[in-house]
C-alpha cells in the first residue's frame, strides 16, 4: 500500500515537472521570457499569505469539489464529463433558494442553499444516468450535451426569471447575509467552503475505503461483469448512486461558489472548472486526498496564470494547454508503468 | 411565411449542418475502426485557426481550407499517438486534447492577433452555385448554392458508404472496430488502421473548422467551435454509424439550429438563450427517442494493446 502511494506521488511529481518543462518551452517559443512569466506566476499564487489564502485557496475550492465529483464517478466506471453542467444546475438551485428564503435565519438558510445545490447537481446527473441505464446510451456524450444545456439555462435565468431587480446587468440579486458562507480566515476571502471541501474529501476517503457502498463502487468500476456475477452486486443501482453522488458534489461546487464568494449568479460563473476537474482527478490519482492536493495545485496555477497575463502579457488561455499536458503525462506514465510491470510485453 | 423565408431557413439550415456533416463523417470512419475521438472539438478549433491563418497569409481562402485540414490532422495525430500508440484511455485523452486545443488556439490567436477584441476579417470562401441543380425550386438554392466545402460533404457521404460496405479495406476497417483480436489474427494491422482512421477523421474535422471560419463566420473567435465536435459525435450515433444517415442527421441538426433565427424572425418571443440550448436538448431527445439500443462498433473505445 505504501509503495502504491509512493508510486502515485511519483507519477504526480513527474507529471508536474514535465508540464513545467513543456510550459517553459511553449512560453519561450511564444516569444515570452519564461523567467519573468514564472516569477509572475509564483507571486500571483504563493507571493504572500493573503495571495495564497484569498486567491490560490479560494480558486482551489470549486476545483477540489468538482475534482472529487469526477474522481468518484471515474472510480465507479462512470464517465461523468458533465461536472460543468451539474455545477451550473447546483448554482441555479442555490441562488434560487437563497433569494427565496431571504427572511430565514442563517442556521437554516445556509444548509438549505447547500442542499438545493446538491439536489440541483444530482438532478442534472439523473438525466444521463437514466439514459445509460434505461436506454443503453453512453454517458460521455450525454453528460457533455447536458453541460451546454446547463450553461445556457443559467444564461437564460440571469437574463430572465432570476435577473436582478434593477434589471440592468445579466446577473441575479445578491444573496442576503444569512445565505452566505462565513469567512474562514479573517481579513482574507477564504470562506467556509474550503473547510467543507476538506471535510467532504475526508468523508469520501472513508466511504471509499471502509463502507460497503465504497467497496461495491470500486468493484463495479474495476469490472462490472465480475461485480455482478461473483460479487452479486446490483451494478445498475451502484452506477445510479455513483452518478447521483458525483452530480451532487459538482452541484455543491456551484452552490459554494455562489454562497461563499460571488453572492450572485452570472453568466460564465465557471471558466470550465468541470473540465479542469478531470485533470485534477487524474493528477490526484482518483483518490480524495490526492484530489485535495491536486486541486490546490491547479488553484495556484489558475491564480498564477492571472498574474502572468497581467504582468508578463501571457494569455491565460495557456492554462488549457497546461491542463492537457498534465492529463496526458499522467495517462502516459500510467501506461508505461503498466507495460513495464508486464515485463515490457 | 412565404417562399423566400422558407428558402432562407433551408439555406441557413444547410449552412449550419455542413460543418457538422464534415466532422461527423470523419468521426464515423474513426469510430468504425473502434476509436472514439472526443478530441474532435480540438481538431475543429485548430482547423478554424489554421484556416484563418492560411487564408490571411496567402490571401486565398482555398489555401486556408487546406491549412485548416492539416491543422485538424496535426491535432488528431497527437490524440492518436497517445490513445492508439500508447493505448491510453480514449475518453480522457480526447478530453485533454479538446482542452489543449481550445487553450492553444486561444493563446496563439491572442499572441498573434492581439486580444483587443477587434474582429479579424478574413478572405471568405464564396458560395459556388451548381448549374441547373441550384435552380431546383425550394431546395435547390439551399443545397446547391453553398461554399465548395459543402459539396465535399455531399460527395463524401456516398463515397464513404461505398468504402465501408463495398470494399476490402472498408471490411478490414470495420473488422478492426468490431473484433480487433480476430482482425489481428487475420493479419490486419489493428493499430495502423486505427491510426489512419483517426487522422482521417481529424482532417475532416479540420475542414469543418476551416469552413466555420472561412465560409460561415468570415472571422476567427476563441472557442468558435462552440461544442460542434461533441454534437458531431452525437450525430454519428444518430446516423447509426452509416455515412448516408450521418449526412441526413447532420442536415436535420443544422435545420434544428436554424430554427432559432427562423422563430426569432417571426417575432416568436422567447429569450435567445433558450434557443441556444435547443440544439443540445433536441440531440438528447433524439438520442433517447430514436436511437434506442442501436449498436455501436463492438470494440469502440477499447484500446488495442496485445501486439
Amino acid at each position: 500500500m505504501a509503495k502504491d502511494v509512493r508510486a502515485r506521488v511519483g507519477v504526480g511529481v513527474v507529471a508536474v515537472g514535465a508540464t513545467a518543462l513543456i510550459g517553459a518551452v511553449l512560453l519561450w517559443w511564444g516569444g515570452y521570457d519564461p523567467q519573468v512569466a514564472a516569477g509572475a506566476m509564483f507571486r500571483g499564487s504563493f507571493g504572500s499569505w493573503n495571495t495564497f489564502a484569498s486567491i490560490t485557496l479560494v480558486r482551489s475550492v470549486p476545483l477540489i469539489l468538482t475534482g472529487l465529483a469526477v474522481s468518484l464517478a471515474f472510480r465507479a466506471g462512470v464517465w461523468n464529463i458533465g461536472a460543468e453542467g451539474q455545477l451550473y444546475a447546483g448554482a441555479i438551485a442555490a441562488v434560487w433558494v437563497g433569494l427565496r428564503g431571504a427572511t430565514l435565519p442563517a442556521l437554516i438558510l445556509v444548509p438549505a442553499v447547500l442542499m438545493a445545490a446538491t439536489l440541483g447537481g444530482a438532478a442534472w446527473a439523473m438525466v444521463p444516468a437514466l439514459m445509460r441505464l434505461r436506454l443503453g446510451i453512453g454517458e460521455v456524450i450525454t453528460t457533455i450535451l447536458m453541460n451546454f444545456v446547463g450553461i445556457y439555462l443559467a444564461a437564460y435565468m440571469v437574463h430572465g426569471p432570476l435577473q436582478e431587480s434593477r434589471g440592468v446587468f445579466p446577473q441575479t440579486d445578491r444573496l442576503v447575509e444569512a445565505a452566505r458562507l462565513p469567512i474562514l480566515v479573517p481579513s482574507t476571502r477564504l470562506h467556509l467552503g474550503f473547510a467543507l471541501a476538506l471535510l467532504l474529501a475526508a468523508g469520501l476517503a472513508v466511504l471509499l475505503r471502509r463502507s460497503t457502498f465504497g467497496f461495491q463502487l470500486r468493484a463495479v468500476g474495476a469490472s462490472p461483469e465480475a461485480a455482478r456475477v461473483a460479487g452479486r452486486i446490483r451494478t445498475g443501482r451502484v452506477v445510479l448512486a455513483s452518478f447521483l453522488v458525483s452530480g451532487g458534489i459538482a452541484g455543491i461546487a456551484g452552490g459554494v461558489e455562489i454562497s461563499g464568494l460571488t453572492y450572485a449568479l452570472y453568466e460564465g460563473l465557471s471558466p470550465g472548472w468541470g473540465y479542469t476537474a478531470i485533470a485534477v482527478a487524474l493528477l490526484g490519482a482518483l483518490d480524495p486526498i490526492g484530489v485535495v492536493v491536486a486541486g490546490v495545485f491547479f488553484g495556484a496555477l489558475q491564480a498564477g496564470a492571472g498574474a502572468m497575463q497581467r504582468e508578463a502579457g501571457v494569455p491565460a488561455a495557456w492554462v488549457g494547454v497546461v491542463e492537457a499536458s498534465v492529463i496526458l503525462t499522467v495517462l502516459a506514465l500510467a501506461r508505461l508503468r503498466a507495460v513495464g510491470r508486464r515485463g515490457g510485453s | 411565411m412565404n417562399e423566400i423565408e422558407i428558402a432562407l431557413f433551408l439555406e441557413s439550415g444547410v449552412r449550419l449542418g455542413i460543418p457538422l456533416a464534415l466532422a461527423a463523417l470523419g468521426e464515423t470512419i474513426t469510430e468504425r475502426s473502434g476509436v472514439i475521438n472526443i478530441g474532435l472539438e480540438g481538431s475543429i478549433i485548430a482547423g478554424a485557426l489554421g484556416g484563418a491563418v492560411g487564408a490571411l497569409a496567402f490571401g486565398d481562402p482555398a489555401v486556408g481550407v487546406m491549412a485548416g485540414a492539416l491543422a485538424g490532422v496535426a491535432v488528431a495525430f497527437v490524440f492518436a499517438a497517445f490513445a492508439i500508440g500508447l493505448g491510453t484511455d480514449q475518453i480522457i485523452t480526447g478530453t485533454a486534447i479538446t482542452l489543449g486545443g481550445l487553450g492553444l488556439t486561444g493563446a496563439v490567436y491572442q499572441a498573434r492577433f492581439g486580444a483587443t477584441g477587434t474582429a479579424l476579417t478574413l478572405p471568405t470562401l464564396p458560395s459556388a452555385p451548381v448549374p441547373l441543380l441550384s435552380d431546383i425550386p425550394w431546395i435547390g438554392g439551399a443545397l446547391f448554392d453553398q461554399a465548395p466545402t459543402a459539396y465535399v460533404a455531399y460527395a463524401l457521404a456516398p463515397a464513404l458508404w461505398y468504402f465501408l460496405f463495398r470494399t476490402a479495406w472498408g471490411l478490414e476497417l470495420r473488422a478492426v472496430g468490431e473484433a480487433p483480436i480476430a482482425a489481428h489474427a487475420a493479419g490486419v494491422r489493428v493499430r495502423r488502421v486505427r491510426f489512419l482512421a483517426t487522422v482521417f477523421g481529424g482532417g475532416l474535422a479540420g475542414l469543418a473548422g476551416a469552413h466555420l471560419a472561412l465560409a460561415h463566420a468570415g472571422t476567427f473567435a476563441e472557442g468558435m467551435s462552440a461544442g460542434r465536435g461533441f454534437i458531431a459525435i452525437a450525430v454519428v450515433v444518430l446516423g447509426r454509424w452509416n455515412p448516408l444517415l450521418v449526412l441526413c442527421a447532420a442536415l436535420f441538426f443544422g435545420a434544428a439550429s436554424a430554427l432559432q433565427f427562423f422563430l426569432q424572425a417571426f417575432g416568436f418571443d422567447a429569450p435567445y438563450q433558450l434557443f441556444l440550448a435547443l440544439p443540445y436538448v433536441l440531440t438528447l431527445a433524439a438520442l433517447a427517442g430514436w436511437v434506442g439500443r442501436s449498436r455501436a462498433p463492438a470494440a469502440l473505445a477499447l484500446p488495442w494493446r496485445s501486439e
